[in-house]
C-alpha cells in the first residue's frame, strides 16, 4: 500500500507537511510586511531602492584613509566609512594580539607581581561595558589633553593634544609607490628563502642560517623600490603653530580614543585566550621533547607552539570578529566608521531599510570571508583521528 | 671524605615565598623591582585622589577648589539619583527602587539550585509584572509614568530581565530547529543564527529604531522601550542558541535512542529526556550568557534611551559638574564591575556545585 | 497455518549500507514466537544493525521486516505499534541521568501508554523486584554500578509488556563481577517465555540458553543451528575460526 506523498503517516510525509506549514506561514509574514512597508513608506513620503547611492552625499567626512568631499555620491561615503572601520580594526587586531599575549602570559609568569597586576587588568576590563571604557577614553582624551596650541611633545615632531595625534608622513611620491610594490615581492623572496633553506634541511641534515638574509632581503627589496623611484625624502612634518598643531599627517582625539578603547578591552579577552591555549597542552609534552634532548627554544618551536596555536587560534579569529563589530560603536563618539555614516544618511534621506542592508551586508561578508578562511585553517592543522 | 654541602636555601615560609614568587630568577627580580617601584609611585597617589585628598559632600566651590588632584565624589553625591533613576519624575522613585530590589531579590533566589522548582518560573512572572506596575503605575493611586521617562538602573535592569526570560524559548526553539532533520527548519535556523550573530547589536538596534515603525502596521504603535526589548530579544536569543545546542549536541546519542525505542514521539523525548538535560548541562554558560546581555545593554545609549549609562551622559550634561566626568563613570563602571564579578564568581560556584552527572557528562565530553 | 506457528519476526532480503559500508547483505531470518536466538560474530558484521532494524532504530535500505505481522515501513502508526511490542536493551544502558530509577521505568508507560502515573509507577515497582533492584528505586543512575543500572534498564524495556526483547550486546560494557546478574535476569525471562534475540559474546549464555545460534560475518548470516550443534561441529571455516578465537581455552 503506497502512502500519498503528503500523507501524516509516514515520517517523509509529516516532514514535507511540516515545511509546506512553515514555508506557508513565513510567505503569508514576508507579503504582509512588505505591504505595510510599502504603504508606510508612501505616507512618509520615502523614496525606495538604492538609487540613492549615485547622488550626493552632502554631508562632511572628518578623517579617513579614502578622500571625500561633500559632493561625492552616497556610495563613495560609504567607502569613506568601510575604510575607517577598517583602519580602527586592522590597527586594533595587531595592538590587542600584542597586549593581549603580554597580559596572557604574564598571568602564568613565576613573578607574583606580573601575576596579579595582568590578572587584575583581566578581571577588571572584562567586567566593565566597552561602551562605558569607551566613552571614558574619549571623555579623558577631549578633556584631559592640552589644546592643540600646547601640545605634549611625545617624540620629535609627534604632538599628542586635544586635536589628537600628530606625525611626520612621508610626502608621497614615486618611490614609495614603487617600495610598496616591492614589499610583496620582498615577502615571496622572503618565503622563497624559507623554502629553499627547508629543502636544503631535509636533504641533508644540515639547517642553512637563513635568518639574517632573510631580513636583509625583505628589507632591500622595497628599499631598491625606493631608491629607483628617486628615493623621495621629503617628509610633511607638524610644527606647532599659536593656535595649532599644523602638517603632517595625523589620527583624530576619536580614532585615538576608539583604539584604545577597544585594544585595551580586546586584549583582556586575548589574554584568556593565549593562557588557556597555553596551559591546553599537556605538561608530558614538555616533559617528552626535554627527554628526548631538544632545547626550550626547540620544544617551543615544534612542539608546543603548534599545539598551542591550534587551541588559541579558532577563538583568537572570533574575537578579532568581534572587535571589528565592536568598531561600530564609532557612532557613539563620532568617529565616521561605517554605521556612523550610515546613521547620518539615515537621518538624511529616511531610507532606512537600504542603509541597514548595506552595513548589515558588509558585516556579514567580513564574516564569511573569516569563516572560509578559519575552516581552511582548520582543516589543515587538524590532528588527525581515528 | 668529601666537602660538606653548604645549608640548603629555606625554601618554606615567607621568605621562601617571597624568593620563589618574587626573585625567582634574575628577569623576574627585574620585574619585581620595576613593577615594585612603579606601584610605589601610583598607589599612594591613586589613594590620595580617591579618599585622603576627596571631597565627598556636594560642595561645588570645594570641588572646583581641588582642580583634578583629588577625586569630587560630591558629583555622585548630588547627582546620583538622576544616574541611577534616569529622567523619572523625582517624588516617585521610590517605585523604581523597590522594584528593582524585587528583581534582585528574585534573582539571588533564583541563585539557589535548591530552589529550582516549577514555581520558581511563575514567581518569575508575578515578580516582573510587578515590577511593570510598579513602573508604569496608572492605578491604584500610583501615578502614570511613562516609559520613556524610564531609565538608569531600573531600566537596565529590566532589558536584561525580559531580554534573557524571552530569548529562552525563542533560543531553544532555533537550536530545535539548526538540529532537526527538516531542511527547511535547519535552514531557516542556521541562517537566521549566523546572520543574528554576525552583525553587531548596533545594526540590530538601529532595525528596532528605524525599521519596526516601517514594517509594522499603524494601527499597532509600539512604544520605543518594547521595541528595544524585542531588538534585544531577537540578539540574545541567537547567542542563546548556540549556547543551548552545545548542550544539545553534548548529550550521547543512547538518550535519543532509549527514548525511541520505548516509543517516545519527537516532541515527548525533547521535553522529558533531552532538553532537562541538555538545559542542565549549560547552565555556567547561560549565565555568562546572562553577564553579556547585562552588558550589552549599556548600548541602547546609542538609540536614545537613558539606561545606566545613559542618565551618566546626562548628568555630565550640566556644565557646573561637567569637569568631574571621571568620578561619574567610575561610579558607573564600579557598579557594573561588582555585578559582572558577581555574576561571573557565581557562574564558576554554579559549575562546580552542579554535582553528579552534569558534571561527568561535560567532562566526559571536553 | 496455524498463529501459532507463524513467526514473530520475518525478515526476507533485508539490505543495509551506511555511505559505501554495506552492513547487512540480503538477510532472512524467522524468529519463532518465544524463541530465543543468540547471534555472534566479529565487530561489523552487522549484528547490531540486524537488530535495530527490527525496531526501526536504522532503516532497511531493501527487503521487508515484518513484526508480529506488521510491516516496518515509512509508516509512523505501524512505527510506534512495533516499538509498544518490543524492547530493547543497549549496550550502554542509556539510562535516563536526570530522573531517578523509578521515574526512569515509569516514564513510558506513563508517556506512550498513557496510564496514570500511580498506576505507571505501580508497574514500575512490580519489574524493578521482578529484576531484584526495588530497594534502588528512589536513587539516580549515576549513584548505581553497572550491573545495577543495566537491570534497570532491562526493567524498563519490560514494564512496556513487550512480546520481543532485543538485547545488543548487554554485558559488554560490564565489569566481569556484574555480568552473572544481568544474565541471571536474562535467564529468568527466557525461563518465562519471552521473545529474545540476543547479540552477545557470552558463548556460555548461548549455550543454556539459546534454542538457536546464529554466526554473522560481513552482514551476511553464515551459519545458524542449535547451540549444541554449532559449538561441537561448526561447519563453516569462518565459524570456525571465530568460536576459536572467542572460546576460552
Amino acid at each position: 500500500m503506497q502512502a500519498s506523498p503528503l500523507s501524516f503517516r509516514t515520517r517523509s510525509g509529516r516532514a514535507r507537511l511540516y515545511q509546506l506549514a512553515l514555508a506557508a506561514a513565513l510567505i503569508a509574514l514576508a507579503i504582509g510586511a512588505a505591504i505595510t512597508t510599502r504603504h508606510n513608506l508612501e505616507a512618509r513620503q520615502i523614496r525606495s531602492g538604492f538609487g540613492f547611492l549615485a547622488e550626493p552625499a552632502g554631508f562632511d567626512i572628518g578623517e579617513g584613509p579614502v578622500p571625500y568631499t561633500p559632493q561625492d555620491s552616497y556610495l563613495w561615503a560609504f567607502l569613506a566609512g568601510l575604510g575607517n572601520t577598517l583602519r580602527v580594526a586592522a590597527a586594533g587586531v595587531v595592538l590587542s594580539t600584542l597586549l593581549g599575549t603580554v597580559i596572557g602570559l604574564g598571568r602564568l609568569s613565576r613573578n607574583a607581581l606580573a601575576r596579579w597586576l595582568c590578572t587584575a587588568y583581566v578581571e577588571v576590563l572584562r567586567n566593565v561595558p566597552l561602551l562605558v571604557q569607551l566613552l571614558a577614553w574619549y571623555i579623558s582624551v577631549t578633556e584631559l589633553l592640552p589644546d592643540a596650541a600646547n601640545p605634549i611633545r611625545l617624540l620629535p615632531h609627534v604632538y599628542l593634544s586635544k586635536s589628537g595625534l600628530a606625525y611626520p608622513t612621508p610626502v608621497w611620491a614615486r618611490g614609495w609607490a614603487f617600495a610598496l610594490a616591492g614589499l610583496p615581492l620582498g615577502l615571496a623572496a622572503t618565503w622563497a628563502l624559507f623554502r629553499w633553506a627547508r629543502a636544503r634541511r631535509e636533504r641533508t641534515g644540515h639547517t642553512p642560517q637563513v635568518r639574517w638574509a632573510a631580513l636583509v632581503v625583505f628589507l632591500a627589496i622595497p628599499a631598491l623600490g625606493w631608491a629607483i623611484g628617486g628615493a623621495p625624502r621629503a617628509l610633511d612634518v607638524p610644527e606647532v603653530t599659536p593656535f595649532n598643531v599644523a602638517g603632517g599627517g595625523g589620527v583624530t582625539p576619536e580614532f585615538l580614543a576608539l583604539l584604545l578603547g577597544l585594544v585595551g578591552f580586546t586584549a583582556a579577552y586575548v589574554a584568556e585566550i593565549v593562557r588557556s591555549g597555553v596551559l591546553a597542552v599537556p605538561h608530558g609534552q614538555t616533559e617528552a621533547a626535554a627527554a628526548l634532548g631538544l632545547t626550550r627554544r626547540q620544544a617551543l618551536r615544534l612542539v608546543l607552539l603548534p599545539q598551542a596555536l591550534r587551541v588559541i587560534v579558532p577563538p583568537l579569529t572570533s574575537q578579532y570578529l568581534n572587535l571589528t563589530k565592536n568598531s561600530s560603536l564609532a557612532v557613539a563618539i563620532g568617529y565616521p566608521d561605517l554605521v556612523s555614516i550610515a546613521n547620518t544618511a539615515i537621518n538624511q534621506n529616511g531610507q532606512a531599510l537600504e542603509c541597514i542592508v548595506i552595513i548589515m551586508g558588509v558585516y556579514l561578508f567580513v564574516n564569511l570571508v573569516t569563516a572560509l578562511g578559519m575552516g581552511v585553517y582548520n582543516r589543515r592543522v587538524a590532528l588527525v583521528e581515528r | 671524605m668529601s666537602e660538606p654541602l653548604p645549608t640548603p636555601v629555606r625554601k618554606g615560609g615567607v621568605a621562601g615565598w617571597l624568593r620563589r614568587n618574587l626573585f625567582g630568577n634574575p628577569a623576574s627580580a627585574v620585574a619585581t623591582v620595576l613593577l615594585g617601584a612603579a606601584l610605589a609611585w601610583a598607589v599612594p597617589r591613586a589613594l590620595h585622589w580617591t579618599l585622603t585628598g576627596a571631597v565627598f559632600r556636594a560642595d561645588e566651590a570645594a570641588c572646583r577648589a581641588l582642580g583634578h588632584h583629588a577625586a569630587c565624589w560630591g558629583f555622585v553625591a548630588e547627582k546620583h539619583r538622576l544616574i541611577l533613576f534616569g529622567r523619572y519624575p523625582y517624588e516617585e522613585q521610590w517605585r523604581p527602587l523597590v522594584a528593582t530590589a524585587l528583581v534582585l531579590a528574585m534573582l539571588v533566589a533564583t541563585a539557589f539550585p535548591r530552589l529550582w522548582r516549577r514555581w520558581i518560573l511563575s514567581a518569575w512572572a508575578v515578580v516582573l509584572a510587578v515590577f511593570l506596575f510598579l513602573m508604569g503605575g496608572g492605578a491604584l493611586g500610583l501615578s502614570r509614568v511613562d516609559p520613556g521617562e524610564w531609565g538608569g538602573l531600573p531600566l537596565t535592569v529590566l532589558l536584561t530581565a525580559v531580554a534573557m526570560t524571552a530569548s529562552i524559548p525563542l533560543g531553544v526553539l532555533l537550536a530545535l530547529g539548526r538540529r532537526s532533520t527538516l531542511p527547511l527548519a535547519r535552514t531557516l535556523a542556521s541562517t537566521y543564527v549566523e546572520l543574528v550573530r554576525g552583525v553587531p547589536l548596533i545594526t540590530v538596534l538601529f532595525v528596532a529604531s528605524f525599521v519596526f515603525p516601517l514594517i509594522l502596521p499603524q494601527g499597532l504603535p509600539l512604544s520605543g522601550l518594547a521595541r528595544i526589548c524585542i531588538a534585544m530579544t531577537l540578539f540574545e536569543a541567537a547567542y542563546l542558541a548556540e549556547v543551548v545546542r552545545g548542550g544539545l549536541q553534548a548529550l550521547p546519542r543512547g538518550q535519543y535512542e532509549a527514548a525511541a525505542s520505548l516509543g517516545l514521539g519527537y516532541w515527548q523525548t525533547q521535553r522529558r529526556v533531552i532538553l532537562p538535560q541538555a538545559l542542565v548541562l549549560v547552565i555556567p554558560s547561560f549565565v555568562n550568557s546572562l553577564l553579556s546581555t547585562f552588558m550589552d545593554t549599556s548600548l541602547v545609549t546609542v538609540v536614545s534611551m537613558y539606561d545606566l549609562t545613559g542618565s551618566l551622559r546626562l548628568a555630565l550634561g550640566d556644565p557646573r559638574w561637567r569637569g568631574f566626568f571621571l568620578e561619574g563613570y567610575l561610579f558607573v563602571a564600579g557598579i557594573y564591575f561588582v555585578s559582572c564579578l558577581a555574576l561571573s564568581r557565581y557562574s564558576q560556584w554554579l559549575e562546580r556545585r552542579l554535582g553528579g552527572w552534569a558534571r561527568r557528562t561535560r567532562e566526559a565530553r571536553a | 497455518m496455524s498463529v501459532q506457528t507463524e513467526p514473530i519476526i520475518r525478515l526476507r532480503g533485508v539490505s543495509k549500507s551506511f555511505g559505501r559500508f554495506q552492513a547487512l547483505r540480503d538477510v532472512d531470518l524467522d524468529v519463532g514466537r518465544g524463541e530465543r536466538i543468540v547471534i555472534c560474530g566479529p565487530s561489523g558484521s552487522g549484528k547490531s544493525t540486524l537488530i535495530r532494524c527490527i525496531n526501526r532504530l536504522e532503516e532497511h535500505d531493501a527487503g521487508t521486516v515484518v513484526v508480529d505481522g506488521v510491516e516496518l515501513t515509512e509508516d509512523l502508526r505501524a512505527i510506534d505499534k512495533i516499538r509498544r511490542e518490543v524492547g530493547m536493551v543497549f549496550q550502554q544502558f542509556n539510562l535516563f541521568p536526570h530522573l531517578t530509577v523509578l521515574e526512569n521505568v515509569a516514564l513510558a508507560p506513563h508517556t506512550v501508554l498513557k496510564l496514570p502515573l500511580a498506576e505507571a509507577e505501580k508497574r514500575a515497582m512490580q519489574q524493578l523486584e521482578r529484576v531484584r533492584i526495588g530497594d534502588q528505586a528512589a536513587k539516580h543512575p549515576g549513584q548505581l554500578s553497572g550491573g545495577q543500572q543495566q537491570r534497570v534498564a532491562i526493567a524498563r524495556a519490560l514494564c512496556m509488556q513487550p512480546r520481543i526483547m532485543l538485547f545488543d550486546e548487554p554485558t559488554s560494557a560490564l565489569d566481569p563481577e556484574m555480568v552473572k546478574e544481568v544474565l541471571d535476569v536474562m535467564l529468568e525471562l527466557a525461563r518465562a517465555g519471552m521473545t529474545m534475540v540476543v547479540v552477545t559474546h557470552e558463548m556460555g549464555f548461548a549455550r543454556s540458553v539459546a534454542e538457536r545460534v546464529l554466526f554473522m560475518d560481513a552482514g551476511r548470516i553464515v551459519e545458524q543451528a542449535p547451540p549444541a550443534e554449532f559449538f561441537a561441529a561448526p561447519k563453516s571455516e569462518r565459524t570456525r575460526d571465530f568460536l576459536a578465537k572467542v572460546l576460552p581455552r
